[in-house]
């Protein structure tokens, strides 16, 4: 059974390093595995809900609202907390006006394009992975999705930082410029702003967590086997 | 042995513990803050303070503005209880105000009003309960209720001048003037028409000063000075070491027009503008003044020492004065700061002419010499009101908060979140020399929903604050239309109303006592009527006249005790008034719909209040029956039967 070979490994000193080339050409070679491929194939459908879930949420509390107004930003598009009392996406336009924030508007949003396309995109990448049972064709997906990841969060962040610094210069009420925290609260105006990625963000680092973990086994699975 | 079930187990942890942790972080629901909790107090404490057990009265007086209601709301402190509506600017039928001739020639041609700060009479810098005024913001007026009796004597005005009556009711110490101020510029006098585009240079406003008559309250304009288009908005005066002197806040010193939230809020301060009014009243009476549309206006371009602007941050609502008087305190609303300038330093300042400029003849006194203090209280400040015991307190409209902060050290100590957008705040006597420092009211603007619901249009909350300890208490929230924009409060002993008018004090020409007295006379055709109502008839119980008469009814409730009101309503002629114990109301209406109308009493009064009736017989003017029989047979028959 794999569960002695591996636990031989444990013990048994690494082989010295041949030729490096062929050792690299080894590694994105090597087959992944069945149960490597299943995890995959989980891994890729964790992306299929991050399409309906919200990738962060903003939530504005102040004592005029104590229940905090809402803002979630999903794959594809923008929504306010929505009750039947009130609308949070107008609201949070409607009080930022007096700062003179730009109104955030679903339309002007290119991410509600490419985010989704991006993410169909991963889960055929990765499925192709699975398909074709090869290393370097996950090593792709991961690191491809790791750059698409970094962009996406630097992009949402350039984002935050022009809405809180381009302010009409004759809004009403003038504010120190500001950008809304990424991880955690901040304090503008009389709003206590948090900012927490949300259920999607976190399916999407299981994605990756499930891509590093399906990479990390099969690489010691097929040392064992090697051995 | 161990070392691989250790490293089996190590492995076996590690899948799961990746696979578990992956779930785990879709778990979480994005790390949602907790909603603050407001500080509520200790609830079976505020109960206690705010309990007034049955038949046990309240310890102070309330005097709401009811904002467009045009009326005042009176209720009891700490119990929060609402008493009655004292009715000013609209007609009201619960009390037959505007019913009767003597009220409907107080309300004139309007049938609403607007109003913003009530004030109480002052001597000597405090309350002396004779009168409450009250401003009409919207037909620029200023009306005056007499606490004796609780009732709308007099209302002065459309106020010449003066459009946008906002910067109102505030009395000087003695109540020698009653202020009254333009928010919304006109070409004066009113009735002319120029441009919008002229604004800056042909619209202008006033700030005035309207004389109280010592003796009878009765108010005259006493001075006016005319001043730039800014908004003029909030008032106060001066006490003590400012005694003399008036204040106003503005916005708009941008002199903008159009959409003003953005136009009229580009600088950074505005103006309060301080007003000698003892030297206004000199010029006066100096003659230094021109006359426009009747009133006495002083053009600060020709007449120095009356008016100065001292700049204030930034679109200031209240200006304060601290019960000595040695400060007066501006809170901008678009600043997060409360400036608390000196009064000595005004005075020396424009001693020494430090001025800055000037606005259309009238100086700008440098900020810098006359500033004491900037308190970083916090965002939106709005108005302020004093303790006594040396803190202030400012309302936080943005913030929706109070913030309570030392004089002289001018620290900001403690600080209450208040449900929702505070607009003014009250202390009893918080703008007197000597005030009584133990609540606080805040006059939120919104509710959101923290009453039982009744649909869209939602009610004030008003909420009791405790300020008597270091740290202030939430006590009690109360709803109340809209809309209080400010209160006064008295205490009660400082109050000594009526509960009945005697017979000796009725001095109404027409006022019968004696049933014997009552009847009918006609002169042409104006029917004059005395009546009188006691428990549980009305005499004469029957009024004939015929169709088109001018009809007047001298109504006399002849009751000499208390509660014993009785209404007098008349079917289908919109007609209802309200007499109390001792009082005599006029009626006066044309019978012009023929027919039988009862009148009945509204006030339930007696056991046999629903007996307490009468008839009016309209004849028509046709001829009996005339209309109603070319109609229908039955009620031609029913109607001969009448007639016979």
């Amino acid at each position: 059974m794999a569960k002695d070979a591996l636990s031989t490994v444990s013990i048994t000193p690494a082989l010295p390093p041949k030729n490096r080339a062929a050792n690299e050409a080894r590694f994105f070679d090597q087959p992944l595995g069945l149960s490597s491929r299943i995890t995959i194939f989980f891994a890729a459908l964790l992306l299929v809900p991050a399409f309906f879930f919200p990738l962060y949420r903003m939530t504005l509390i102040s004592n005029q609202f104590p229940d905090g107004l809402n803002l979630n930003i999903y794959a594809g598009h923008l929504r306010g907390g929505q009750s039947a009392e009130r609308n949070d996406l107008i609201e949070i336009n409607t009080l930022n006006h007096y700062i003179g924030m730009h109104p955030l508007e679903e339309t002007e949003f290119s991410e509600f394009q490419w985010i989704p396309l991006m993410l169909g995109f991963f889960i055929l990448l990765s499925l192709r992975a699975a398909v074709q049972d090869k290393m370097s064709a996950l090593v792709d997906t991961l690191v491809s999705f790791g750059w698409f990841g970094a962009f996406a969060f630097w992009h949402f962040y350039e984002r935050l930082y022009t809405y809180g610094h381009v302010l009409d210069p004759s809004a009403a009420f003038k504010v120190t410029p500001f950008t809304p925290p990424l991880f955690g609260s901040r304090q503008i105006a009389n709003f206590t702003v948090y900012d927490y990625p949300a259920a999607g963000s976190y399916l999407m680092a299981g994605f990756v967590v499930l891509l590093v973990a399906t990479i990390v086994l099969s690489v010691r699975r097929n040392k064992a086997a090697r051995a | 042995m161990i070392s691989r079930k250790a490293s089996t187990l190590l492995r076996n942890a590690t899948q799961a513990s990746l696979l578990l942790g992956t779930f785990v972080l879709l778990l979480l629901p994005g790390c949602a803050p907790k909603a603050r909790v407001q500080k509520r107090g200790d609830i079976a404490q505020a109960a206690l303070e705010t309990y007034v057990p049955p038949g046990d009265l309240d310890k102070y007086y309330i005097f709401y503005s009811g904002g467009q209601s045009g009326s005042v709301f009176v209720a009891g402190l700490p119990s929060m209880r609402p008493i009655i509506t004292i009715p000013v600017f609209a007609p009201y039928s619960a009390t037959g105000y505007g019913y009767d001739k003597e009220s409907k020639a107080l309300l004139g041609n309007y049938t609403w009003g607007d109003v913003h700060h009530p004030a109480l009479s002052e001597t000597n810098g405090d309350y002396d309960g004779r009168w409450l005024f009250v401003n009409d913001n919207a037909n620029n007026r200023v009306a005056r209720i007499d606490l004796r009796d609780f009732k709308t004597k007099e209302i002065f005005g459309p106020i010449p001048n003066v459009s946008g009556n906002h910067g109102s009711s505030f009395v000087t110490p003695n109540t020698e003037y009653v202020l009254a101020a333009t928010r919304f510029s006109i070409p004066l006098p009113k009735g002319t028409y120029v441009p919008r585009e002229q604004y800056a240079t042909a619209y202008h406003g006033v700030v005035s000063g309207l004389a109280v008559d010592p003796k009878t309250g009765h108010l005259s304009l006493g001075w006016q000075v005319l001043t730039p288009p800014f908004d003029w908005d909030v008032g106060s005066t001066g006490k003590l070491a400012s005694d003399g002197w008036a204040f106003w806040t503005s916005y708009n010193a941008e002199r903008a027009t159009g959409k003003l939230e953005v136009t009229s809020t580009q600088r950074d301060r505005d103006y309060i503008a301080a007003v000698n009014w003892k030297a206004a009243a000199q010029a006066v009476k100096d003659g230094k003044y021109k006359i426009i549309d009747g009133a006495k206006v002083i053009d600060p371009r020709e007449t120095q020492g009356v008016i100065y602007l001292v700049p204030c941050p930034k679109s200031p609502h209240g200006v304060d004065v601290t019960p000595d008087g040695k400060y007066f305190v501006g809170s901008g609303k678009l600043a997060g700061i409360t400036t608390v300038f000196s009064i000595a330093k005004l005075k020396q300042a424009i001693e020494a002419k430090n001025f800055t400029g000037n606005e259309d003849g009238i100086p700008v006194v440098n900020y810098d010499a006359v500033k004491e203090a900037e308190v970083n209280v916090g965002l939106g400040p709005l108005h302020t009101q004093f303790d006594g015991k040396g803190y202030a307190y400012t309302s936080l409209y943005i913030e929706s908060a109070i913030a309570k902060w030392k004089l002289g050290t001018w620290q900001v100590v403690d600080k209450i979140p208040v449900s929702y957008n505070i607009g003014h705040l009250a202390i009893p006597g918080g703008d007197t020399v000597h005030p009584d420092g133990q609540y606080v009211l805040a006059l939120n603007k919104l509710s959101h929903g923290r009453h039982l619901n009744v649909g869209p249009a939602q009610p004030e909350d008003t909420q009791l604050i405790d300020i008597s300890g270091d740290r202030m208490k939430l006590l009690y929230d109360t709803f109340t239309e809209p809309e209080p924009h400010y209160a006064q409060m008295i205490r009660a002993d400082q109050l000594h109303p009526i509960e009945v008018y005697s017979q000796a004090e009725n001095h109404d020409p027409n006022a019968v006592w004696d049933v014997q007295h009552t009847g009918i006379t006609r002169q042409g055709n104006h029917v004059i009527v005395h009546m009188t109502a006691v428990r549980s008839s009305f005499e004469p119980n029957k009024i004939e006249v015929n169709q088109g008469d001018l009809v007047t009814i001298y109504l006399t409730n002849i009751e000499q005790t208390t509660n014993e009101i009785h209404g007098w309503a008349l079917e289908e002629y919109n007609i209802n008034i309200a007499a109390d114990p001792g009082e005599t109301k006029t009626i006066e209406f044309v019978a012009d719909k023929p027919g039988v109308f009862a009148y009945y009493c509204t006030k339930f009064c007696s056991a046999l209040h629903q007996e307490m009736q009468g008839y009016l017989l309209v004849k028509p003017k046709g001829g009996t029956g005339a209309k109603t029989a070319s109609t229908h047979g039955s009620h031609a028959q029913m109607a001969s039967v009448g007639s016979h």
